[in-house]
């Protein structure tokens, strides 16, 4: 049940725009006591249909970017493969710290937006998900 | 050419992210297009879906390779996440001052000191 649980969340989390992964994995790493790369690894497949979904639609109201669009796949498949080896080949304990690191970065960003939004201020590096269809 | 530079580092840094940790490439490449690229915000996070989808199922079949798959647990999931990502964006609009990012910001961060420091 709590598998569907944090699911739910995290979808809900990630149809908003905040990024469903940040909760999903240490959901299931907290809760279920999954592997930390397993963990990973979910996130990474359930992306897969959510994300054919979500580009079709976009696809159709023309929002790709197509300029910038093959530099950053090609670059971004290269950062990939490096991340993704490093990922498989370390500790599992190390890799958990590592994205708890990573994860206390994305927290503290998310409240900074959150102040700049309630300010009614506008920064750039913040998302602004009222834009986001 | 500086901006195809900034290209190359935004693309790569965003693999890097998304493979290493299996998720945080929309909050790396999001942010990046519309602060450093001025792409505007629904373009950016279209086009981050369209780089990351293609960087997600490379990394998937790395994973998957090596073992590091749970299928039964990943098919729950998918159902579950599904619904969630519907029902997220239907009341997507209905919070906008940015409570949402305040509780799970919150929540992210006691996540990673329990990961940090704890078992």
């Amino acid at each position: 049940m709590i598998i569907y649980l944090i699911s739910l969340i995290s979808g809900i989390i990630s149809g908003m725009g905040i990024g469903g992964g940040t909760i999903l994995i240490p959901g299931l790493i907290i809760f279920l006591n999954v592997k930390q790369q397993i963990a990973q690894s979910v996130n990474l497949l359930i992306f897969v249909p959510t994300g054919i979904i979500a580009l079709y639609s976009h696809i159709k109201q023309g929002n790709i970017e197509k300029e910038s669009l093959s530099i950053l796949i090609i670059f971004g498949i290269i950062g990939s493969i490096i991340g993704s080896f490093i990922a498989i080949f370390i500790n599992s304990n190390l890799l958990r710290k590592l994205f708890g690191i990573f994860l206390f970065l994305m927290g503290a960003y998310e409240i900074y937006c959150s102040i700049i939004s309630k300010k009614n201020k506008k920064n750039s590096l913040c998302k602004d998900e009222t834009k986001i269809p | 050419m500086k901006d195809k530079i900034k290209l190359y580092l935004i693309g790569f840094i965003t693999g890097i992210f998304n493979g290493l940790f299996g998720s945080g490439g929309g909050t790396v490449l999001v942010p990046s297009m519309t602060h450093f690229l001025k792409t505007e915000q629904h373009k950016a996070h279209a086009t981050a879906i369209a780089v990351i989808l293609p960087l997600s199922i490379i990394s998937s079949l790395l994973y998957v390779n090596k073992g590091y798959v749970d299928w039964n647990l990943t098919l729950k999931v998918v159902i579950a996440n599904m619904i969630g990502g519907y029902i997220g964006s239907k009341i997507l609009n209905k919070f906008t001052d940015g409570t949402l990012k305040l509780i799970f910001g919150i929540f992210m961060i006691a996540a990673a000191i329990r990961m940090v420091f704890f078992k």
